[in-house]
């Protein structure tokens, strides 16, 4: 490769005054000035929440209103502050007999919570889910641990594609009509 | 004199006082604003006060245009501790402030705000018009460095110190360059130092009708008005010469050691010396309260002319205050040693030069 010499010219009288540099900075700063400023008015204005961003982790239900969570404790195990505490339990539901087990309580402690989102991606159930809600305030610490209720209640319901309950539901009335594949 | 003249002259002085302190108050607020659209934000929006932020439109105007963030702060230092350091020299340490809020005021006494024409005769809106106005002038805004030299020592601890020092040096570097930028100016009008003769020798034209420059001094003289603003930047402590407080590197400088309402005093009373640098500055070289290619006796006689020659030297004052937090947010600030270089190095020269090449042509040319 060709070296090109660059000519380095020494500075200019009018360079070393500065003055000229100092007229096109103030010329800069008023442009800035008069552009819209950027920020958000925040508590009127909220901001755009990105596609894959972490919130506060949630429970969610099906489609049918069915809680999704079977209480296998893989986000207990995996979450790294440990702020995930599941009280396993028996379901005797007789609207949807194949839904073997459900959290009796599900406590996730936000004071703990460090929002990796380990809990989403170990979760089989597609059952907590790192939403939207980022923010998450109380005058009483015991409120910013949320239970059961309030984490369906956050959580919602979201689409979803696998129907699992019904799938199994399925397999059963047909194992039980000795249809077997 | 009478106990009437004396209680109308104490009424104007009140007036006047309370017109440029809150001026000066304004311009904190005006700084954080020009600040954040400098930056992109918007400011100071949401301070109200309950029953006047509440009227339909002009209150919600008000507080987005952060009007009441200045009786909000005010209130803030009043009530808040007042913290008096056990290591400090207690009696310096409470004068220091008062000390360096005085010399703005005392100014005031001198400065011409418009002129009043009655009977074809025009004399100085002023509380006092004496023969030795910019004399005076200097030999009391140069005190004001006594505050923060006190402030600095009685503090007792070395950032203060530090800053003190360095305030103290870079008032007498940059006294130099004023005194001398100003002297072709004064030698121009013909050697009287009365700021109002010198604001009558800038109506008009320059240089007849065809060359279409207002007679002011920034014109006729730009060496001495850069000469002269440059120092007076470094006289006000503002940045890119804000040695003496250097908050990134001396905490707080002068006063890191002071809170409340003496904190308060330092920062007003620094707005305060900008509003009347920034007064001065328009007095002497924007041609004071003339307005552009008119000459002074076009301002109607009476009362109307004297409210509207004021209204103009404010608006030149404003502009200049305004120009100082444009700068703030244009340059970096100096080193200190760059501060030194640019004082002695640079200006003292500069300025002796200009003072010697204008004294030559005005030897020369006696009729300019």
């Amino acid at each position: 490769m060709a070296i090109k010499v660059l000519d380095r010219k020494p500075l200019s009288l009018a360079e070393r005054t500065y003055l000229p540099q100092i007229i096109s900075g103030l010329g800069i700063t008023l442009r800035n000035m008069l552009k819209p400023p950027v920020t958000l008015q925040y508590p009127e204005e909220k901001p755009v929440i990105p596609k894959g961003y972490r919130g506060v982790p949630t429970l969610v239900k099906d489609p049918n209103g069915r809680e999704k969570c079977v209480s296998c404790q893989l986000c207990e195990f995996v979450c790294p502050p440990k702020a995930i505490r599941i009280t396993p339990g028996e379901i005797a539901d007789p609207e949807n007999p194949h839904v073997e087990k459900a959290p009796k309580d599900f406590e996730l402690n936000m004071l703990r919570c460090i929002y990796c989102g380990l809990c989403e991606e170990v979760c089989p159930e597609e059952a907590i889910v790192l939403q939207d809600l980022y923010s998450l305030n109380s005058e009483a610490r015991e409120e910013i641990v949320l239970h059961k209720d309030k984490l369906y209640e956050l959580g919602g319901t979201l689409p979803d594609k696998h129907f699992k309950w019904d799938k199994k539901k399925k397999a059963a009335e047909d194992a039980a009509s000795g249809d077997s594949h | 004199m009478d106990w009437i003249d004396l209680l109308i002259t104490l009424l104007k002085a009140v007036v006047v006082v309370v017109i440029v302190m809150t001026i000066s108050g304004y311009s904190v607020v005006g700084e954080r604003k020009v600040s954040s659209w400098v930056q992109g934000r918007v400011g100071p929006n949401r301070t109200t006060i309950p029953l006047l932020g509440s009227i339909p439109v002009i209150g919600k105007l008000l507080t987005r245009w952060g009007i009441f963030q200045l009786p909000a702060d005010g209130a803030k230092f009043l009530f808040k501790e007042e913290p008096l350091p056990d290591h400090v020299n207690k009696f310096y340490y409470n004068l220091a402030p008062i000390i360096s809020f005085l010399p703005p005021m005392i100014i005031l006494t001198v400065l011409p705000f418009g002129q009043y024409v009655k009977d074809g005769v025009s004399s100085a809106v002023a509380l006092t018009q004496t023969d030795v106005g910019i004399l005076f002038v200097m030999a009391v805004s140069s005190l004001g460095v006594y505050g923060l030299i006190l402030a600095g020592w009685a503090a007792n601890s070395k950032f203060p110190f530090l800053g003190g020092i360095r305030a103290s040096s870079q008032m007498i570097s940059y006294e130099l360059c004023i005194g001398l930028s100003l002297l072709p100016v004064f030698m121009w009008t013909g050697g009287t130092l009365d700021l109002f003769a010198v604001v009558q020798a800038q109506g008009g034209v320059l240089f007849g009708e065809s060359f279409g420059l207002p007679k002011w001094f920034i014109f006729s003289q730009p060496l001495s008005a850069l000469l002269y603003l440059v120092a007076l930047f470094a006289e006000t402590n503002r940045l890119p010469f804000d040695m003496p407080e250097s908050e990134t590197d001396l905490v707080g400088g002068f006063h890191t050691e002071y809170g409340a309402f003496k904190f308060g005093l330092f920062f007003v009373g620094e707005y305060a010396h900008m509003a009347i640098g920034s007064a001065l500055f328009s007095i002497i070289f924007l041609g004071g309260w003339s307005i552009p290619f008119l000459p002074l006796s076009a301002y109607p006689e009476g009362i109307l002319g004297a409210v509207l020659s004021v209204l103009v030297l404010a608006a030149k004052t404003i502009f200049l205050i305004f120009f100082y937090m444009w700068i703030r947010w244009t340059l970096p600030r100096f080193r200190y040693d760059q501060v030194m270089n640019l004082g002695w190095k640079i200006l003292l020269p500069l300025a002796v030069a200009n003072l010697v090449a204008y004294a030559i042509v005005m030897a020369f040319m006696p009729g300019l």
